[in-house]
């Protein structure tokens, strides 16, 4: 029976799935809001308890924090997470969007969208030199562009409006050397991460302080899972860019990856013509280093069900991953988030 | 279910998706950690869990089998260590250095596991990675059976409060499946974790290699009978038994949008919380009530023990960041001197003496280590004398903080029990800490920035109660006025408690009887004690002439505040001088339950000073009795510093 990305499904496969959707042995829950009659926490709202507690431990424990905000899904997790922290308050922190130029142009108009909805502050930078010398990665490649425009232009940001703690969505799963990270990561004032010299994390105590120029990356998503992040957008219905759900786009194949034409700054090679196709994101970043998917899944439920059968891993779709096995590594180590 | 009947992204599919995600919303965590030495196979082991729950995607897969035929120590063949080593470095070192955080999941549960190293100087890695764990597993290799480092995992898995262990026996398939090879490790294991009160503990051997007992039982070992890993890993109970405590919500951060609302926000450590709980502030004592538990969701009828609130008073009161808010009943401990463990974490040894940084719950406050009592060989568990911890080293050190802090101790709870120390000039975590005990224990019901140590302070003296005890007319009052008039002409303040005058006023309704005078004591004792908190040097001349009311008044007091003088005058003598014509009138039965005549007089076994009248006149003894108060002050310094 072929699937909708047009692999075929073997009996492995459904095997899982079946394994996956039998019903469960124990009761239904009561709403994730509220304690289960028994007192025992779900796993997401253990996971929702210690990111809001970290969220709320920065806040104590700093005295400029921003939050990165990059538009896809884990931001729009950590971003509600963080309006739960603080309510009725708000997040007593700004919005920092680091922006390429090269983003998909419905991620920056959700971007402002949502900004607005929610009343908070939002700061997007651009590396001014990068702009001036027409950095970008049809031209440049995407290591430069990324170094440019992602790591640079971050580093100039945060010692803009001098942020002595950033904010980032990544999570342990994603990558293996973030299994090993800590969720207090400090940086030098180079903005460099020693792998080696992590403080030690207990109980749910973080020391914050910081050295002479030193800063902070805090992840409050440590712990979640991709699995976790759609199950708790799902319970708790959370706004995402509609790039994650399968419309019809325009894209070209390239080296394997399909490749939105989301502008007319793509140069087309030769005899290559854009198609319609039905495809969607399950990862989001610059246009043209993401690569979509082809899939019919419109709605969440979808999505997951997609998911659960996916037997590849979401960060396949990015093309700077994939420059040698410690490539992530180095990049944290010369200040990459 | 079939291929064929396998759900399509239509109408069916997507409602049996979100009845699975309905289900999901019930599904427990589990963090666990493993232990093993360098070479047990620890790193296999989580390889193959994430393998065989399918939590590997196919990119990964085949970065894998590329590294495998590169670098993979398993002969071509996958090699799961590599999935879970991801520093470059330890990748060529081939060994683990760092805690590493790995996630899978299955229809019961998520599981976090904390991969933590065996090497010896790790041991603050693996206390990291064990004090957010509900279990640990401790792997043993069955060809080498239980080695030191397993004694240490051990001891440190205890010393976090784990109770759930998992004995997984692994390398079974190099040692033919045997089951007596299980057996022996088992009952050695078991015979040693008696000693550290590891008694929940599920053996299971494995082959993490192979797969066997993984996940499915395989047939290479038929003689066992009980459950795979994930099997065990899936329906062990981790109840959180923290929601019966009396309630602890730490305050992390308080929460003032508008001069409207005031809330205090935290995770509750222990313990439910509802709207109209009655909850004392700790260190400060106030007492209020729950107003709300406003979350973004809406308010609350009820919260627990692990959950992310924010609670509204009913009064306004003064809280800041680490105080806790503790349930009425059961309030958390208050104190600015404890007993604790110690696992030292740093490069740069223990000053005891210097000040560190110490954070517990919310709270940060300079602290410094004021004795080591013994460093715990954690091979041996032997306790050594020493004067310092070095990396890695464990030892257990009283500590005194700048200012009283509220806490538990770690035994009861850890996230109100445990610490961190921080150095102040290099800002590194130093030290965890673990509190046993309170040592200076401040009382917690009233508020408590006035105590009677800052009243005594003011006075300058050690407050406490000189009791004299004897028969009528053995010279007790004389002696007290002497004594009195010595201290307050040395600048004490002093209070000197009659009988006789008491007995005009505080004890006018009592008489002569036994139960009388029981209650006569007491008053007298209750009196006394609240002049000491006042800060005061108490005189009691009393008969006092049961040995049980005495001791009642030494127990209402506390340690050395408490001196017991027997005025030591024989009956013939007293009744010879007979100042006050008692005994006469005694003898003559108009005095009926007269001590001495016809009521007992118990005289005091070990008193703290004795005065023998006939031996001294009235001012030699007092003099006496100045002397040795002064000696006791001293003596009493030499213990804990305070001045007098």
């Amino acid at each position: 029976m072929p699937l909708h990305d047009g692999r075929a499904i073997d009996v492995k496969d459904a095997a899982v799935l079946d394994s996956i959707l039998k019903p469960p042995s124990s009761p239904l829950p009561a709403a994730l809001a509220g304690a289960l009659p028994s007192h025992r926490l779900t796993h997401l709202q253990r996971l929702e308890a210690e990111s809001i507690h970290i969220l709320r431990e920065v806040v104590a424990e700093t005295q400029n924090p921003v939050m990165m905000y990059s538009i896809g899904k884990d931001s729009a997790v950590m971003l509600h997470l963080a309006m739960k922290a603080f309510y009725p308050a708000k997040p007593p922190f700004p919005l920092l969007h680091v922006d390429t130029t090269w983003k998909f142009r419905e991620m920056i108009a959700f971007r402002d969208q949502r900004a607005a909805d929610l009343g908070l502050d939002l700061l997007v930078h651009t590396n001014p030199e990068g702009l001036a010398r027409g950095i970008g990665p049809f031209t440049h490649g995407s290591a430069v562009h990324t170094q440019v425009m992602k790591t640079e232009a971050l580093k100039q940001a945060l010692d803009r409006y001098g942020f002595d703690a950033a904010f980032g969505g990544a999570r342990r799963d994603e990558e293996k050397s973030r299994a090993k990270e800590r969720i207090f990561s400090f940086r030098t004032d180079q903005h460099r991460w020693d792998p080696k010299n992590q403080r030690p994390e207990l109980w749910q105590l973080y020391n914050a302080r910081k050295n002479k120029g030193e800063s902070i990356r805090v992840f409050p998503l440590s712990n979640w899972t991709e699995l976790d992040i759609w199950e708790y957008i799902y319970v708790e219905n959370i706004p995402i860019v509609p790039l994650y759900f399968a419309a019809d786009r325009p894209v070209v194949e390239r080296d394997g990856a399909l490749i939105m034409v989301d502008d007319d700054r793509m140069p087309l090679k030769p005899g290559e013509v854009p198609q319609q196709r039905r495809v969607r994101f399950r990862t989001l970043g610059c246009y043209p280093l993401t690569g979509a998917i082809d899939s019919d899944a419109d709605s969440l439920p979808a999505i997951i069900r997609e998911m659960l059968l996916a037997r590849t891993s979401e960060r396949q779709g990015r093309v700077i991953d994939r420059d040698g096995g410690a490539s992530m590594e180095q990049k944290k180590q010369e200040g990459y988030f | 279910m079939a291929p064929d009947t396998l759900p399509s992204t239509g109408e069916a599919g997507v409602s049996e998706i979100e009845r699975y995600l309905a289900a999901q919303q019930s599904k427990s965590l589990l963090r666990f950690i493993t232990c093993g030495s360098v070479d047990d196979g620890k790193s296999t082991l989580i390889g193959r869990l994430l393998y065989d729950s399918k939590m590997l995607f196919e990119d990964q897969l085949s970065a894998l089998e590329a590294d495998s035929r590169k670098v993979g120590t398993q002969g071509g063949d996958l090699d799961f260590a590599l999935l879970v080593d991801g520093l470059s470095a330890e990748r060529e070192q081939g060994i683990t250095i760092d805690v590493a955080y790995r996630f899978f999941n299955t229809d019961q549960r998520k599981f976090i596991v904390a991969d933590t190293p065996g090497h010896e100087q790790y041991t603050r890695n693996m206390v990291t990675g064990a004090s957010t764990a509900d279990l640990a597993i401790i792997l043993i290799d069955a060809r080498k059976g239980v080695l030191p480092q397993t004694r240490r995992h051990s001891f440190l898995v205890s010393l976090l409060g784990i109770r759930k262990i998992v004995l997984a026996v692994n390398k079974m398939d190099l040692m033919g499946y045997d089951q007596a090879v299980f057996e022996r490790v088992v009952a050695e294991y078991r015979a040693f974790a008696r000693q550290l009160d590891l008694t929940d503990i599920q053996a299971i051997p494995l082959s993490a290699l192979k797969g066997d007992n993984v996940t499915t039982l395989t047939g290479a070992m038929p003689w066992y009978q009980g459950p795979t890993l994930i099997g065990h890993l899936e329906t062990v109970a981790v109840t959180d038994l923290r929601a019966n405590d009396p309630f602890r919500l730490p305050v992390q951060w308080v929460n003032r949008p508008n001069l409207d609302f005031r809330g205090y926000a935290g995770t509750i450590a222990a313990g439910t919380v509802r709207p109209g709980d009655r909850i004392r502030v700790l260190p400060s004592g106030q007492e209020s009530r729950v107003a709300r538990i406003v979350t973004h969701d809406g308010d609350l009828d009820v919260a627990a023990a692990g959950q992310s609130v924010t609670l509204t008073l009913t009064d306004e009161i003064d809280i800041s960041r680490g105080d806790i808010i503790s349930a009425l009943d059961g309030a958390a401990e208050v104190a600015d001197q404890m007993e604790a463990t110690l696992v030292w974490m740093s490069e740069a040894p223990l000053l005891p003496g210097r000040p560190y940084i110490l954070k517990v719950g919310a709270k940060s406050v300079p602290a410094t280590v004021a004795t080591l009592k013994h460093k715990i060989n954690v091979n041996t568990l032997e306790q050594l004398a020493t004067k310092t911890l070095s990396l890695n080293e464990v030892g257990l050190a009283t500590l005194s903080l700048d200012q009283p802090v509220a806490f538990d101790v770690y035994r009861h709870n850890r996230d109100t029990g445990g610490f961190i120390l921080i150095d102040r000039l290099t800002n590194e975590t130093v030290a965890a800490g673990l509190i046993r005990s309170a040592i200076v224990r401040t009382v917690p019901w009233q508020i408590l920035d006035v105590d009677k140590r800052a009243r005594s302070q003011m006075k300058g003296q050690r407050p406490r109660v000189l009791w004299f005890t004897g028969l009528s007319g053995a010279g007790k009052s004389t002696i007290a006025n002497l004594v009195e008039k010595k201290l307050h002409a040395h600048g004490r303040h002093t209070m000197l408690l009659d009988g006789d005058n008491v007995r005009q006023g505080l004890n006018r309704n009592l008489g002569f009887t036994d139960a009388d005078r029981v209650e006569n004591v007491r008053r007298v004792a209750e009196v006394s004690k609240l002049m000491v908190d006042a800060g005061l040097i108490v005189l009691v001349s009393f008969i006092s002439p049961y040995r049980a009311e005495r001791r009642m008044a030494r127990e209402l007091l506390g340690p050395g505040e408490f001196l017991e003088v027997f005025v030591d005058t024989p009956l013939s003598v007293a009744e010879g001088r007979d100042v006050k014509g008692l005994y006469a009138k005694a003898r003559a039965g108009k005095l009926p339950n007269f001590t001495g005549i016809d009521s007992p007089y118990e005289p005091p076994e070990s008193p703290d000073v004795r005065i023998d009248t006939q031996a001294m006149t009235a001012e030699q003894a007092a003099n006496h009795i100045f002397t040795l108060l002064s000696r006791f002050d001293e003596d009493a310094d030499l213990v804990d510093g305070a001045a007098i």
